[in-house]
């Protein structure tokens, strides 16, 4: 059964930051986020909250989070996005969108 | 009060299988009884203004709805996500096709076992032929892939190879849920409860698959052997409605049995339902509770179990669910011994109803199963 769940919903700065030892800055080739087809986002105005849903949860996030899953339209690149973000964030920022990566997404 | 995230959108109660744990009511609902397409559109139009999100599109078998598509449409205009839970009888690459141009986001197909003579004998019809092409069409589709599985005494020693089968198919994610008992599932009871080394050996396979596969595996964890009872549909109204075939709204899909004044969304606004009618306010928070449940820490946590199993096995809702050790009706569960024969799911009558009327055989094809809340 679906469930409003806490998920990322910290965000990415309330993380602490560790580069990754794989991942998207390695990859032989450049990674351009994109939403997997099993994640929708979503503004809720009846919650006044952005949301992320896949096919049994519903994840609740913060504005940084949003707004960083906002970015991932497939064009531009992990860089592309850092580079949209207020600076001093690059590693929560890589880290959070492996983290959702691995969850399953991203892509 | 919270608004609903989720909905569980039972379509129809008509299905081609006849599974023995089906947690549909023993009473079906009949097929001239069901909501018009208009009348589901304006239910997810109210539904999505309140604050659901999310829905199951279920039943019974939702693809035997001719206008599953516009159903589909109608929750995706209002921004619903929806998980298609079939047991893909009729599930053609064509029909999922219009699905996912509707707007479907996602597809959890039912198995009954691993092999095609164990899951057919337990559907109670052929229908793993079906299930085959179904998940070839589901994985082409590119769509979101579940595969979902009741467990019970038939099929427990089996979960490794339906592990293997989900596997094969391509299936990001399976459910392996153990049968709760509501429905024709309380019905056959006797027939369908495992034991506890059944449970165990099972568990510890799919500890073994877990380590071995990045697919998600899911147990849902069987509720009359842990004696913790589990936190039902995250609370009485608190989470989730479920709308019926006929359309009447229940706090949960087991909730048919209850002496309830179920609400109709014939008769009243979504809002009004989830807000004010006596069924939703019935067991909501926690000032309804007697002892074990309100001095009892968990409160907040399980919300005394599950209403539905406490009327079914006490007469009285409003009791500690019996699954939980410190219910003094957990005795009830103590002495239950598994085995047996099963009585199959049967469909529901053309004309009249209730216990003891005459019921046709059921249709040779198609159809969905479910697995309780």
């Amino acid at each position: 059964m679906t469930e409003p769940t806490t998920g990322p919903t910290t965000g990415p700065t309330a993380e602490p930051a560790t580069a990754p030892t794989t991942g998207p800055t390695t990859a032989p080739t450049i990674w351009r986020p994109v939403l997997s087809r099993a994640a929708m986002l979503r503004h809720d105005p009846v919650r006044q909250a952005d949301l992320l849903i896949v096919p049994e949860r519903i994840v609740v996030l913060n504005e940084e989070a949003a707004a960083i899953v906002g970015l991932c339209d497939g064009e531009r690149t992990v860089a592309d996005i850092v580079a949209e973000l207020p600076e001093g964030v690059e590693d929560d920022v890589v880290e959070f969108l492996d983290r959702v990566r691995a969850e399953g997404w991203l892509r | 009060m919270n608004a609903p995230w989720a909905m569980l959108a039972e379509l129809t109660h008509a299905c081609p299988l006849r599974c023995p744990y089906c947690s549909n009511p023993t009473e079906l609902a009949a097929r001239s009884s069901e909501l018009s397409t208009g009348e589901w559109q304006r239910v997810f139009a109210e539904s999505a203004a309140l604050g659901v999100v999310h829905a199951h599109l279920s039943g019974g078998e939702p693809l035997l709805r001719p206008d599953l598509a516009a159903i589909v449409a109608a929750a995706a205009g209002e921004g619903v996500y929806t998980q298609l839970v079939t047991s893909g009888v009729g599930l053609t690459e064509r029909r999922l096709g219009e699905l996912a141009a509707a707007g479907l986001r996602s597809v959890q197909l039912s198995v009954q076992s691993a092999t095609s003579a164990e899951s057919d004998r337990i559907a109670g019809v052929a229908s793993f032929a079906w299930k085959e092409r179904a998940a070839d069409a589901v994985a082409a589709s590119g769509l979101p892939f579940g595969l979902n599985v009741v467990l019970h005494r038939e099929n427990l020693d089996a979960v490794g190879e339906i592990i293997e089968l989900g596997l094969a198919w391509g299936v990001e994610r399976i459910e392996l849920a153990n049968t709760q008992f509501y429905g024709w599932g309380l019905l056959n009871r006797t027939a369908l409860l495992p034991t506890r080394e059944q449970l165990a050996r099972a568990e510890a396979t799919v500890t073994k698959y877990r380590e071995k596969t990045d697919v998600e595996l899911i147990w849902v964890i069987p509720d009359y052997f842990d004696g913790v009872p589990k936190p039902c549909m995250g609370g009485w109204g608190a989470i989730s409605i479920t709308v019926a075939p006929d359309g009447r709204v229940l706090p949960c899909p087991a909730a048919y049995a209850l002496p309830l004044d179920l609400p109709n969304v014939r008769d009243h606004s979504i809002g009004w339902i989830w807000e004010h009618s006596p069924a939703f306010n019935a067991y909501r928070g926690t000032d309804w509770m007697g002892e074990p449940c309100a001095s009892c820490p968990r409160k907040e946590l399980d919300f005394g179990g599950c209403r539905c199993q406490a009327y079914a096995l006490t007469g009285d809702a409003s009791r500690t669910d019996p699954a939980c050790r410190l219910s003094p009706d957990h005795h009830l569960l103590d002495d239950l011994a598994g085995g047996g024969t099963w009585t199959f799911r049967q469909p529901a009558p053309t004309v009249g109803g209730g216990p003891g009327s005459v019921r046709r055989p059921a249709p040779s094809a198609g159809g969905a199963d479910r697995s309780a809340p």
